[in-house]
């Protein structure tokens, strides 16, 4: 992910092509694929391909290249597949011809990935629905000449033909909640699909009879649209989480990455992380991450440690310092000896805190699962009721079984089903196309309810990136020489120099002999004068005691010349005060809980508003706080995104991260947002607390039309036709009133999160 | 009668001929990348590599 950041950087987002610098670490063999007639296919993940023009830049450069057969990126996925013949073109040419393009791209193994999560939950439910819809509409085409008057012989036809149609579909596209049905009941609950179940096998076996017997009733059409429109609220409801979980295996599919283990006899070679063991000599070039934890033999480089602990300033290490897996070499290559493997690293330490919060947390029970838990044992009690209340009437077996199961048609959750999955779908799509990501339907349940707002400081709160705060008096010289010499490193504050520079620089300078020194800073000549950039004590800057400010500086000496000191600052998120001001307003509590020194947390802290925070606060320190406010009987929101936010994040009852944070972190977080700005935490709380509210009128809705319509089908006079037009009403209906959901959204135009938040009550 | 006997046949075909074409085109991958077809449009050069992938 890191690399990708770099890369964006430097491009200034899409379509805008920079040679990017490929990590000198090439393409492992160990992603070839290779196929029977001998040709290879490779996978690569372009994360940042999104137009017409990234797609054409691509293919097209990649097809320039001798043996490469066959180029094809896939827009949705962020991947290009590549076929290719092995003895003409190395993988290594290949990652450097998207590299040229002006893309960041990783090698990933495809099969891998698609094992890991497999779609066929999805296609099969998309086969069943395409299976249902088919059987429906032709069902629907016969019934319909039979209401309108169809008689006799002609009837019958009709409903044999119906029969024929509906029993193979409802045995094909009935299976899902079959299934669903008999874990439900073996597991000892009634769930929203047992009546389902009950309610369509009924049908289609009443109906079978009264065919039979050349009855007028068939019930053939209701049961297999009620399938359908189950089918279409199901799979809205897998589509959501599936767009983000994807999303989510794609990141961890990318970390687990190989190392380059140097052997005893010198060689080099790619290994999967797993294999390293303590003792093994890695070496990390400049930019990567470091793998595993492990003591600098040789070589020096500044380390980026905010993922892993929220420090914004890179600390130097030099040989005999100790580095840790999931930190950021950025300005020299190391050569390191593992001191832990990689299920050792403080790295995986965090990721097991991690997952016994997700596991300790409890299980949140959605909405839709409460309602039914209620419904279920409603509906078949009314059922038998009316079968015995029939029988007592003096009925016939025969009238008040077909009451009964007319009952259990009309009663069938079809609005119900749809209620819930077509409003999150709809508030998901909204919040999607404002940078949004939302993890699954239920996340956004959570939200809605949340009464407590945890931030993170570095990253979070504020950009996660340094800016020049304090610039000396330069020359506009010395700009040029800082922003060329900044340009050259990749250390942050370099390039925050190198960027502040732009504008106030002359034009390139000869300077002659760039040498970067890993954890001190950059040398150069110019006209026979060493200049230098770097740490304090590297120039040999001096401060008098007014100006210590505690934050980030890098200096400037040019010759003899006085040294310069730039000054920098991790600057907030342009709208973060804002974005606290109105969750306070909307009634939530706002924390600043960070890693990073006292005094940096208070900083930020004060110019973001926020009165309640704590500093220095270790992984484990951060998910106990989130564990504590839980106990207090708080809903709490942690919105993080370093690697150590990842426990609390996992253990918070909703959880926001930014999208450039750590990929455990993207992981772990219910909810992934892009940008610069905050506003998208009030905006997701907003429409949470929104789609909420039409959920509930959805609710309303279904509800209501069961109160007109099991009378009606308990009297005895429920025909097919009435079933049909009462279904799919409803059916209408609600997602009708999901559909009105943007419209609410887009006229409520105040950033609030919703005005006065409606009480946090629970239950349906 | 006897028109129904031709008529209801083909109606169903028709239906069954959709259904499998719909199934085909899942199978075939022409729903992999839905945002890329939508985009793909815009190149002026389509070549004959930029076929569908078949998985």
């Amino acid at each position: 992910m890191m690399d990708a950041r770099d890369a964006m950087v430097v491009s200034g987002g899409c379509c805008a092509p920079v040679a990017f610098v490929p990590s000198a670490a090439g393409v492992d063999p160990a992603f070839v694929r290779r196929k029977d007639d001998g040709t290879g296919h490779i996978d690569f993940l372009v994360p940042e391909m999104h137009c017409a023009a990234c797609i054409g830049k691509i293919e097209d450069g990649l097809a320039a290249l001798p043996g490469v057969a066959r180029a094809r990126a896939n827009l949705t996925s962020h991947r290009v597949g590549i076929d290719f013949d092995p003895a003409a073109v190395d993988p290594d040419a290949l990652l450097a011809a998207i590299g040229d393009a002006g893309y960041a791209a990783r090698p990933f193994d495809a099969l891998a990935f698609d094992a890991a999560h497999s779609d066929t939950v999805g296609a099969g439910l998309v086969r069943c629905m395409a299976v249902a819809g088919f059987a429906a509409g032709n069902i629907m085409l016969l019934s319909v000449s039979v209401w309108s008057g169809a008689s006799d012989a002609t009837r019958d036809l009709f409903h044999w033909l119906s029969a024929l149609i509906a029993l193979p579909a409802i045995a094909y596209a009935g299976r899902p909640f079959f299934r669903s049905a008999l874990r439900g009941i073996s597991a000892g609950s009634l769930n929203m699909d047992v009546p389902i179940t009950i309610g369509v096998l009924l049908a289609a076996a009443m109906s079978l009879y009264e065919t039979a017997t050349g009855g007028q009733h068939a019930y053939f059409d209701a049961a297999v649209s009620l399938l359908f429109f189950l089918l279409v609220g199901r799979f809205l409801d897998y589509r959501m989480r599936d767009v983000a979980r994807s999303a989510a295996a794609r990141l961890m599919s990318l970390s687990a990455r190989s190392a380059m283990r140097i052997a005893p006899d010198g060689t080099v070679a790619h290994v999967a992380i797993a294999e390293i063991a303590p003792g093994d000599v890695v070496r990390v070039a400049a930019g990567e991450r470091i793998p595993v934890d492990g003591v600098v033999l040789d070589g020096a480089s500044d380390i980026d440690k905010a993922m892993l602990t929220g420090e914004t300033e890179p600390e130097p290490l030099r040989a005999g310092g100790r580095a840790f897996a999931g930190t950021l070499n950025l300005t020299g290559p190391l050569t390191l000896e593992v001191t832990a493997k990689a299920g050792d690293t403080l790295l995986a330490e965090i990721v097991r805190l991690m997952e016994a919060a997700e596991q300790s947390s409890s299980r949140y029970v959605r909405l839709a699962d409460r309602v039914s838990r209620a419904y279920a044992p409603f509906v078949h009690i009314i059922a038998a009721a009316t079968v015995i209340g029939w029988l007592l009437a003096g009925a016939g077996w025969h009238m008040a079984l077909t009451t009964a199961v007319a009952v259990l048609i009309i009663t069938c959750p079809c609005a119900l089903g749809l209620a819930v999955p077509a409003v999150q779908v709809v508030a998901s799509g909204f919040l999607l196309g404002r940078g949004i990501m939302i993890k699954d339907g239920a996340a956004l349940e959570r939200l809605a309810t949340v009464d407590t707002v945890v931030f993170d400081k570095t990253g979070t709160l504020t950009e996660g990136s340094p800016r020049l705060s304090h610039a000396p008096a330069a020359s506009p010289t010395e700009w040029a020489i800082a922003g060329m010499l900044g340009a050259r490193s990749r250390h942050p504050l370099a390039r925050a120099l190198a960027a502040a520079a732009d504008g106030r620089a002359p034009g390139d300078l000869d300077l002659e002999a760039v040498v970067e020194h890993p954890g001190d800073g950059m040398e150069a000549r110019l006209a026979g004068r060493v200049v230098r950039l770097g740490r304090r004590d590297f120039v040999g800057g001096v401060v008098a005691a007014a100006e210590e400010t505690g934050g980030s500086e890098i200096w400037l000496r040019v010759g003899d010349a006085a040294p310069l000191r730039f000054g920098f600052e991790d600057v907030l998120r342009s709208d973060a005060r804002d974005t606290v001001a109105v969750l306070e307003a909307a009634g939530l509590r706002v924390l600043l809980l960070s890693g990073d020194r006292p005094e940096a947390v208070r900083r930020a802290a004060t110019a973001a508003g926020i009165a309640d925070w704590q500093a220095g606060v270790r992984p484990d320190g951060k998910a106990a706080a989130v564990a504590a406010l839980t106990a207090e009987g708080r809903r709490v929101l942690m919105v993080g995104d370093g690697i150590n936010d990842a426990p609390a994040l996992a253990s918070a009852f909703a959880s926001m991260s930014p999208a450039n944070a750590a990929d455990i972190s993207q992981a772990a977080a219910d909810i992934v947002f892009t940008g610069r700005r905050l506003a998208p935490v009030t905006t997701a709380v907003a429409t949470a607390r929104l789609a909420r509210r039409v959920i509930r009128q959805n609710f309303v809705i279904a509800i209501g039309y069961n109160v007109i319509a099991v009378p009606v089908a308990i009297l005895g006079f429920a025909t097919p036709l009435i079933a049909a037009i009462a279904m799919s009403t409803s059916s209408v209906l609600v997602t009708g009133n999901a559909l009105k959901l943007p419209l609410l959204l887009r006229r409520r135009r105040r950033p609030a999160a919703g005005g006065a938040p409606d009480a946090v009550e629970h239950g349906a | 009668m006897n028109g129904l006997m031709i008529l209801i046949p083909v109606a169903l075909a028709l239906g069954i001929a959709a259904l499998l074409a719909f199934l085909w085109s899942l199978r075939a991958g022409q729903f992999d990348d839905l945002d890329g077809a939508a985009v793909r449009i815009l190149r002026d050069d389509d070549g004959p590599q930029d076929r569908p992938a078949r998985r």
